[in-house]
C-alpha cells in the first residue's frame, strides 16, 4: 500500500507548526494506525530526519492515550474506536490522509501530534472521586444493593478514558460529554450521593476555568466517542448542576 | 445575575428557557396569525385584544423584548467564547458531517438570519403600531369604521412579491433554527428520559409546521390579492 501523508509538524507550544507531506510505501493492510506511523518514523529515523511524536499505551482501546485527528474525525472514521485500533484496510492504495492533532486552546501543542491534556486530571481532581475509610473499616461496596439499571449506567459513563475526542470532534471544544461521564458515574450509585453537589458545582467550574467551549447539543461528541459514552449524561449533568445549585 | 451565568451550564440553561419561552409566544402569534386566513372579524378582535390588554402590553411585552434581546446577545456571546476555546489554529481537515447536522453546527447563521427577519418585521409591524399606539396616542384599533389590523396585514404582503419572498426567506431559515434549537433546549434543561423520543419529534413537528405555516399565511395574502 503507498499512502501520501500531510501531517502537523509542530517544534512546541509557541512555535507555529505546519503540515509536512511524507510518501510511504510497503504498509501492510493488516497493520495498525500506529503501526504505519511506527514504519513512518522508522524511516524518518533511518532517513536522519526527527521522527513524528505521537501519544500511544496500552495499543489495545483502553488507556486514553492515543489521539490524532485522521481525515478530519477524531480517532479516523470508524466509530466506537481509538486509533490504535484502527487498521490500515480500511484505506486505499494511494489514499492521501491527512493527520492532525486534537486541537482545543484547553489542549496545548506539546510537540507535533502530541497535545496536553492534563486539563483533564484537573477536571478529574476537582471531584471525580469519593472519600472511602481505608482505615481498616472499609465497607465492600457490593454489600450495597444498586438497581441494575442505574449499575448499567454508572459502569457505561465510567467507560469513558478521557481520550478527549469530545472536545477534538466538538465544534465549540467543549469537555461536557468527559466531565458528565465523570459526574454520572458516581451519581447514579450511593456511593457518590454523600458529595454529589461538592463534585459536580466543583468539577463544571474547573471545565470553565481550564478554557474549554459551551455545548450546543451538536452530539458529535456523542458520535466520536470511542466508548459510546451517551449525550444522557450531560442531561444528567445539567440536572445535577442545577439542584446543587438551588440547594446552595 | 453576572455570577450565575458565569458557569457554561447556567448559560446553556438560560439559552435554553429563554428560546423555550419564544417558541411559546411564536406559537401563540401562529394561531392568531393563521386567522386571519379564515376569519378577518376574529383576527381582527383577537389582534386588538393582544395589543390593547394591560396584561399583554406592559407585562407580557417587555418580557418579550427582554427574551428576544437576551437570547439574541447570549447567542453571540456564546458564539464568540466558543470560537476561543476552538484555539487560534482551525483543522485543515475537520469533517463536521461525519457526526452532526448542519444546522446543529450553525445556529449562529440561522439565528444571525432571525435576527435581520426581526428587523424587517419590527419596521413593519411592531414599531408603527407603537407609534399608532403610544406617540399618537390611537389606542382604537379602528381606521375608519373598521379595525386596521386585517387591512395592514394584507397590505403588506398584496403586490409585494419581495417582501413575501423575504418572509417566506426568513421563515426557512426560522424552520432550520427550530429544528435543531427546540429540540436542544429541553436537552439543556436536563430532560433526557423515555419520554424524550416522543417530545424529539414534537419539536420537530412544531419546527416544520409552524414556520411553514407562517409561510403559508405570507404567500396566502399575496395570492389572495394578485
Amino acid at each position: 500500500m503507498k499512502l501520501t501523508l500531510k501531517i502537523w509538524r509542530q517544534e512546541n507550544a509557541d512555535t507555529k507548526g505546519r503540515l509536512e507531506t511524507y510518501n510511504i510505501d510497503g504498509i501492510e493492510e493488516d497493520m495498525s494506525f500506529l503501526e504505519m506511523l511506527d514504519v513512518l518514523n522508522d524511516k524518518l529515523v533511518r532517513e536522519g530526519t526527527e521522527p513524528v511524536e505521537f501519544d500511544h499505551d496500552c495499543r489495545e482501546g483502553i488507556c486514553g492515550a492515543c489521539s490524532l485527528m485522521i481525515n478530519g474525525e477524531p480517532h479516523g472514521p470508524d466509530k466506537l474506536i481509538t486509533t490504535c485500533q484502527l487498521h490500515m484496510r480500511r484505506f486505499n492504495d494511494g489514499d492521501t490522509i491527512v493527520i492532525e492533532p486534537f486541537r482545543a486552546k484547553a489542549f496545548p501543542i506539546i510537540k507535533d501530534l502530541i497535545v496536553d491534556r492534563s486539563a483533564f486530571d484537573r477536571i478529574q481532581q476537582a471531584g471525580g472521586y469519593i472519600s472511602v475509610n481505608t482505615s481498616g473499616n472499609t465497607i465492600d461496596a457490593n454489600s450495597i444493593p444498586i438497581e441494575k439499571d442505574k449499575a448499567d449506567m454508572s459502569f457505561n459513563a465510567a467507560t469513558c478514558i478521557g481520550c478527549g475526542a469530545c472536545v477534538a470532534s466538538c465544534k465549540n471544544a467543549s469537555a461536557m460529554l468527559f466531565t458528565s461521564a465523570k459526574v454520572s458515574q458516581f451519581a447514579l450509585l450511593p456511593q457518590g450521593e454523600v458529595e454529589a453537589a461538592d463534585r459536580v458545582l466543583n468539577m463544571v467550574n474547573q471545565m470553565d476555568k481550564e478554557g474549554f467551549g459551551n455545548c450546543t447539543n451538536t452530539g458529535a461528541c456523542e458520535v466520536e466517542c470511542p466508548k459510546g459514552i451517551s449525550l444522557e449524561n450531560i442531561a444528567r449533568m445539567n440536572r445535577e448542576y442545577l439542584s446543587a445549585s438551588v440547594a446552595g | 445575575m453576572a455570577g450565575i451565568l458565569s458557569s457554561s451550564i447556567a448559560r446553556k440553561v438560560a439559552m435554553a428557557l429563554s428560546g423555550i419561552f419564544l417558541v411559546s409566544f411564536l406559537a401563540l402569534h401562529f394561531i392568531i396569525n393563521l386567522t386571519s386566513v379564515f376569519s378577518e372579524d376574529f383576527f381582527n378582535e383577537a389582534s386588538h385584544f393582544m395589543g390593547t390588554n394591560p396584561i399583554v402590553q406592559f407585562l407580557l411585552q417587555p418580557i418579550l423584548v427582554f427574551g428576544v434581546i437576551f437570547h439574541f446577545v447570549m447567542g453571540f456571546v456564546l458564539e464568540l467564547q466558543n470560537r476561543k476555546a476552538r484555539g487560534d489554529v482551525g483543522y485543515a481537515m475537520y469533517k463536521g458531517s461525519a457526526n452532526s447536522s448542519w444546522l446543529s453546527r450553525n445556529m449562529i447563521i440561522s439565528g444571525i438570519v432571525v435576527l435581520l427577519f426581526l428587523g424587517l418585521h419590527f419596521y413593519d409591524f411592531w414599531i408603527p403600531e407603537m407609534v399608532t399606539k403610544y406617540v399618537e396616542g390611537d389606542m382604537t384599533g379602528m381606521h375608519g369604521d373598521t379595525f386596521r389590523y386585517y387591512e395592514e396585514t394584507v397590505h403588506k404582503f398584496a403586490g409585494d412579491p419581495i417582501r413575501t419572498g423575504l418572509y417566506v426567506l426568513s421563515f426557512v431559515f426560522l424552520m432550520l433554527h427550530l429544528l435543531h434549537g427546540f429540540s436542544s433546549s429541553f436537552q439543556s434543561v436536563g430532560f433526557n428520559n423515555k419520554y424524550s423520543r416522543g417530545l424529539k419529534g414534537f419539536t420537530k413537528a412544531f419546527a416544520i409546521v409552524v414556520p411553514l405555516g407562517f409561510a403559508f399565511i405570507a404567500i396566502f395574502h399575496y395570492v389572495s390579492h394578485l
